[in-house]
């Protein structure tokens, strides 16, 4: 310790702090990212920026190709294009994120408790979950769309509660091979609660895995809800998402090709973004368990 | 190997038990009954028609009954077509979606295991980069679109291909059986890339490099075996995801198949067809699930022990 200058502090970095850095040098992850937060700003300016409303109809103008005016051109109902699928974005990436959000609560509470307890009520929680993987449940998510009416808000909590299974999966997993350490140990010697030890330490700690999860969570959520609306299930007209305007441009691709190409462009550019994310925030996480 | 399957096909019923109450008692709560919206009925024939339809009997006894039938493998007559039994829909639309599906599926393993031997062989070439990023584009292009501009592309600008039908043409197949079964190719390209890349790195293929095996042996005879292992299991669930891309195919195609026959059910509110055909939908997967699991088993008996513990 005699020498000053070759004593260089030794600065550690956290779990976070190492997998942001990793996650930096992935070109095709930032890219990613910064495209999906110009996509939601755009998504949610958009329709306030423009000076169109997405219901906004001009029946003298009809369909007409992108020009000045128009920038991406209007649908047979003379609506502005741009606007709408700035709208629908709105309703494509809610759907994403509160479906998502949802079937991150169910996952998240059911996995940690299955996890936690374990035993006898880890046995039944994973039951049920076994079971309901096995089940179609895309067709269920029709059926209710069917049997309690074309409800957005029910929407989200069917797309969720379809994807809720892994998350549980993944988390009971996580916090199964927590509860082996230390610190649990430590907090219940202090006399913690198991609440605040499940949620306050345990949940917190598993979280990587389920944030890798969550993003590429989102776009087959997105995607379920494509088809869902192109079947005619699910938004109905005025309002519109993706899958709702390219099934609109289908119908009428061949005398208008642009109102099939422009909301398509707009909704797998997104996934394909999301999923690039998901990729780069796995390997920037190490995270083996979201791989399938 | 029998207590294996023995346990499998065990682990079915809840499953399906499930299956069959969930969508009986969902269907029941739907608002409207099947006989509303058409021209006034008389008070007499709609009674006679509930009874036929077992309408007058209480909830519980309907689902007690639809059981025994279901048991005899009689899945009741459909609400909508009067006469015509759920059973000879499901029989008229399945052969247009087994003949899609088997098409895809074909796609799926011929392209992608191709496309993932290439880039397995000569990793981190062009070779390896071009194929895996059409993957990457094939898994992130939903289907509902690629459909469209195969359509737009082949249909309709070029001319190449008859733009929907089924079973007129001769080219009217290619174009359906591409768009449902590109999803799939990219993700068997990658799985058989990772399972190539980690059986190539194992000692016996080195083993088998030493003794002097000519390159085609080592890799078609020794590597393929149990490369093709990660693909094999993920057929069984791609085969569920096959039937539901089947939907939208179907739809964009017009092919008269169960994806097409469920989405019009769903429609016309045909509540005895559209539970017949999920229940059936849920027979197929576990039933398939099952195959690609024994399969799986079979090229690998290591997975054997690994797989009782999970489902």
């Amino acid at each position: 310790m005699t020498d000053p200058v070759s004593v260089k502090q030794e600065q550690g970095t956290s779990l976070w702090q190492d997998a942001w850095w990793r996650l930096r040098r992935n070109t095709l992850a930032v890219l990613s990212a910064c495209l999906l937060l110009v996509m939601a700003l755009a998504c949610i300016a958009g329709p306030w920026l423009s000076p169109y409303g997405y219901e906004e109809q001009n029946l003298l103008l009809g369909a007409a190709p992108p020009s000045a005016v128009h920038w991406l051109g209007t649908d047979g109902f003379g609506r502005d294009l741009l606007t709408r699928i700035l709208y629908g974005g709105r309703i494509s990436l809610m759907v994403g994120l509160i479906a998502t959000g949802v079937a991150l609560c169910i996952g998240v509470t059911w996995g940690a408790v299955a996890g936690y307890f374990g035993g006898r009520i880890d046995a039944v929680l994973m039951r049920i979950v076994d079971i309901l993987y096995a089940l179609p449940f895309m067709i269920f998510v029709v059926l209710l769309m069917v049997v309690f009416g074309r409800n957005l808000l029910l929407l989200f909590f069917a797309l969720g509660a379809v994807e809720w299974l892994t998350m549980a999966r993944i988390m009971r997993g996580q916090v199964q091979a927590l509860t082996q350490q230390e610190f649990v140990e430590a907090a219940l010697s202090l006399g913690l609660s198991q609440r605040v030890i499940l949620f306050r330490h345990l949940v917190p700690n598993a979280l990587g895995p389920l944030i890798v999860y969550t993003t590429l969570t989102i776009p087959s959520v997105m995607l379920l809800e494509a088809f869902i609306s192109f079947i005619g299930l699910g938004i109905q007209p005025p309002q519109s998402s993706w899958g709702s305007l390219i099934a609109d441009g289908v119908e009428t691709m061949e005398e208008y090709p642009w109102l099939l190409i422009y909301p398509g462009l707009a909704l797998s550019v997104t996934l394909f973004a999301l999923n690039f994310l998901g990729d780069g925030l796995r390997d920037a996480l190490d995270v083996r368990a979201a791989k399938d | 190997m029998w207590r294996f399957v023995a346990s499998r096909l065990l682990q079915a019923i809840p499953v399906l038990i499930t299956v069959v109450t969930l969508t009986f008692f969902l269907v029941r709560f739907a608002p409207g009954g099947p006989f509303d919206g058409e021209k006034a009925v008389l008070p007499e024939v709609k009674r006679a028609l509930e009874a036929q339809y077992r309408l007058d009997q209480s909830l519980w006894s309907q689902y007690l009954s639809y059981w025994g039938d279901l048991l005899q493998g009689d899945f009741g007559p459909s609400f909508r077509y009067p006469g015509r039994s759920v059973n000879e829909l499901i029989a008229a639309g399945l052969p247009a979606t087994t003949e899609l599906a088997v098409y895809a599926l074909l796609v799926a393993v011929v392209v992608g295991m191709g496309a993932g031997l290439a880039a397995a062989l000569r990793p981190n070439s062009w070779r390896d980069y071009l194929p895996m990023a059409l993957a990457m584009v094939g898994i992130c292009m939903p289907t509902l679109l690629l459909g469209p501009l195969l359509v737009l592309v082949f249909g309709i600008e070029l001319e190449w291909l008859p733009v929907s039908g089924w079973g007129d043409l001769p080219g009217d197949k290619i174009l359906p059986s591409l768009t449902l079964g590109a999803a799939y190719a990219a993700y068997v390209a990658r799985l058989t890339r990772g399972g190539m890349l980690e059986v190539l790195s194992q000692d016996y293929i080195r083993t088998a490099r030493a003794k002097g095996l000519p390159e085609a042996v080592i890799i078609g005879k020794h590597a393929l075996r149990g490369g093709v292992i990660p693909v094999v299991a993920f057929l069984g669930p791609a085969f569920a995801g096959l039937l539901c891309g089947s939907f939208v195919v179907e739809t964009v195609f017009q092919i008269p198949g169960l994806g097409r026959l469920f989405v019009q059910a769903a429609f016309n509110r045909d509540y005895t067809m559209i539970l017949g055909s999920t229940v059936f939908f849920a027979v197929l997967i576990v039933v398939f699930n099952l195959a690609s699991d024994l399969l799986a088993a079979w090229l690998n008996p290591r997975v054997r022990g690994a797989l009782r513990g999970q489902t």
